[in-house]
């Protein structure tokens, strides 16, 4: 038996959700007695991999075949079921993001396996196995038997804190059958940010709301998260606008991210936008109607102009930085 | 070519999400149900494909597993434009048992195109269109934000990680869409509310499938303490209590 984890590089460095999965996988691996072994497919040198044992990985199956570069579903899932079968998988742990979605619900139907999607901690029990996800867009959980012998989870990001447990984290070069018609969709073209903070991978997330007035005005959002490392996101309105971006919303129909903190100026708190940020750890909102529903969800508020708050904020993080 | 749109049935999303029987039933009393907002979006672009005569989309499908009460929702999609609907009589258990009986109805109908909302606003699961596909051994692409003709070959734009990749694609195949791929949903015009009861709406028997997951119990979110406020003229305190109460920055 063992706990499988679908690990993912970016640019030959893993994701800081494939070290929260790993985390993760290894305390499910506790639960059940049994070992934890990642999957990793691409181009990472043996140092990179070898971090993944310090996070609870007893292995590592390294995949690096080039016609592997993109991601090409039914390809993928077949490296995935081989690799649990091989190392008699019966947990899969994914992250609940673009690659994890496109992948567990194939690879659940290829191994017989009951999916939980979008689980938010440990499971519950494993006899039987129950697992704790959010449901309504964030407006409650649900509590879910997974009835099969073997499970897929898909994790969401930012609700499993990384831990250090080194493991042996041995390195084991892992070559798949691989099946030439699986190989379906040609890519053309790839326009990739470089050297920017990943929204949905940012621990600090600054984000502004039709409140913030115009374009012009978004030089104080995208200074704030230069201070803090942060990322910046906008609400719908904002994108529709052509203020921002769309890869930059954020809510229901958007974005779906869970940062530590998420500081939200000029953002009303519209029910569907909070459908995007219900996981963060962290509100704070600065508007100027001290009725605006986003002070119901936020932990901390200010009731204030946005465009006099937040080049303060910046001040005041400067001055605590230095 | 043949387009299918799975939808989805699902609360408004401003519903006041509330459960009933001990928390183990979504609580339906004076509930608004809507199509799933990304399939709405995904038939837009479906019937955006239609009118466009370069595509060459015959005709534009939707199929929902539900009982009779979806019927509502089916044939708003009828009036928004859609050809022909099908229904597959059943409750839907969970994403397993509707992408087996989704897979069921239509194996032999030889759609070009099937396209799945990326998750449906209820079990947010994102999993129905990914099942189907292995379950039909389609090929799959997921986080989809456009899909064009250009031609004669699909065209797509798939949502990577702080970027995205424009792909080609041969027909067959399932799309997950999201955001993007239509800007603005599309709505029923009075014609096509009168046209739509007369569209062809298909009934057919659930097959013998069993679930993989038991919901047991739903939670509502822990209420959390009342927001501290902080007043506009010492923003300083505010950097003060995210750092060394929050511990966030
Ligand atoms: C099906 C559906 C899906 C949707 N999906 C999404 C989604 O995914 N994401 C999303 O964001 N929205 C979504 N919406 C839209 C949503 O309902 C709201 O309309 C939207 O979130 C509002 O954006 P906003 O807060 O920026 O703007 P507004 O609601 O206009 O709020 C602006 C806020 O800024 C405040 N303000 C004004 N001036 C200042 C100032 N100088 N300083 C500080 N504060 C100021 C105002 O008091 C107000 O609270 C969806 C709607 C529907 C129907």
């Amino acid at each position: 038996m063992s706990v499988l984890v679908f690990t993912e590089n970016w640019d030959g460095k893993f994701k800081k959700s494939s070290f929260e999965l790993v985390s993760y996988a290894s305390k499910i691996a506790e639960m059940l007695n049994t070992s934890t072994v990642a999957l990793s497919i691409g181009n990472v040198t043996e140092d990179e991999l070898k971090n993944l044992g310090k996070h609870g990985a007893d292995k590592i199956l390294s995949v690096t075949d080039e016609r592997f570069n993109y991601l090409e579903n039914q390809a993928y899932t077949s490296v995935i079921a081989q690799a649990a079968a091989k190392e008699s998988a019966s947990v899969l742990v994914f992250a609940n993001n673009n690659m994890g979605k496109a992948l567990a619900p194939r690879v659940a139907v290829k191994m017989n396996a009951g999916l939980g999607a979008g689980v938010d901690q440990l499971p519950k029990s494993t006899e039987p196995f129950t697992i704790h996800k959010k449901v309504y867009s964030g407006n409650a959980f649900g509590n879910v038997i997974i009835k099969t012998d073997v499970k897929v989870l898909t994790l969401m990001q930012n609700s499993f804190m990384i831990v250090e447990n080194q493991k042996d984290g041995a390195v084991e070069t892992f070559a798949p059958e691989v099946n030439e018609a699986h190989f379906k969709t040609k890519v053309k073209d790839v326009a990739k940010q470089t050297g920017q903070i990943i929204l949905t991978d940012a621990e600090i997330v600054v984000s502004g709301g039709r409140g913030m007035k115009g374009a012009e005005n978004w030089g104080a959002i995208e200074e704030l998260a230069e201070v803090l490392g942060a990322a910046t996101a906008c609400s719908r309105p904002v994108s529709d606008e052509g203020w921002r971006p769309h890869n930059e919303h954020t809510g229901q129909t958007g974005k779906i991210i869970a940062p530590n903190l998420y500081i939200a100026a000029g953002i009303s708190g519209a029910i569907q936008h909070i459908a995007g940020v219900s996981g963060t750890k962290c509100l704070v909102a600065i508007n100027t109607d001290k009725d605006a529903p986003i002070f119901e969800v936020a932990d901390y508020g200010i009731v204030g102009d946005a465009l006099k708050v937040l080049p303060e904020l910046v001040a005041g993080i400067k001055e605590l930085k230095s | 070519m043949k387009i299918l749109i799975c939808l989805s049935n699902v609360p408004d999303t401003t519903t006041k999400i509330k459960f009933t029987d001990d928390n183990t039933k979504f609580d339906e009393t004076g509930v608004q149900w809507v199509i799933n907002p990304w399939d709405e979006l995904a038939l837009t672009r479906a019937l955006e494909l239609k009118e466009d005569a370069g595509a060459n989309v015959e005709k534009v499908t939707v199929i929902n597993v539900g009982l009779a009460n979806t019927e509502p929702t089916i044939r708003k999609a009828l009036a928004i434009g859609a050809d022909d609907a099908i229904r597959v009589n059943a409750e839907p258990k969970d994403a397993f048992f509707v992408a087996s009986q989704i897979a069921n109805a239509i194996k032999d109908q030889g759609f070009d195109i099937i396209i799945n909302g990326i998750e449906s606003s209820d079990f947010n699961g994102s999993a129905v269109g990914g099942m189907l596909a292995e379950m039909l051994d389609l090929p799959s692409v997921s986080a989809v934000s456009a899909m064009k003709v250009e031609n004669g070959a699909i065209v797509i734009d798939r949502e990577i990680d702080g970027g995205k990749e424009v792909l080609s694609i041969e027909t067959p195949f399932l799309a997950v869409v999201q955001k993007g791929i239509a800007l603005e949903p599309r709505i029923a015009a009075m014609r096509g509310i009168m046209m739509a009861r007369k569209k062809p709406l298909t009934i057919i028997e659930a097959v013998d499938v069993q679930a993989m997951t038991d919901f047991v119990a739903y939670e509502m979110p822990q209420p959390k303490p009342p927001c501290k406020m902080v007043d506009a003229d010492n923003v300083k305190d505010l950097v003060n209590l995210l750092h060394n109460e929050a511990k966030v920055i």
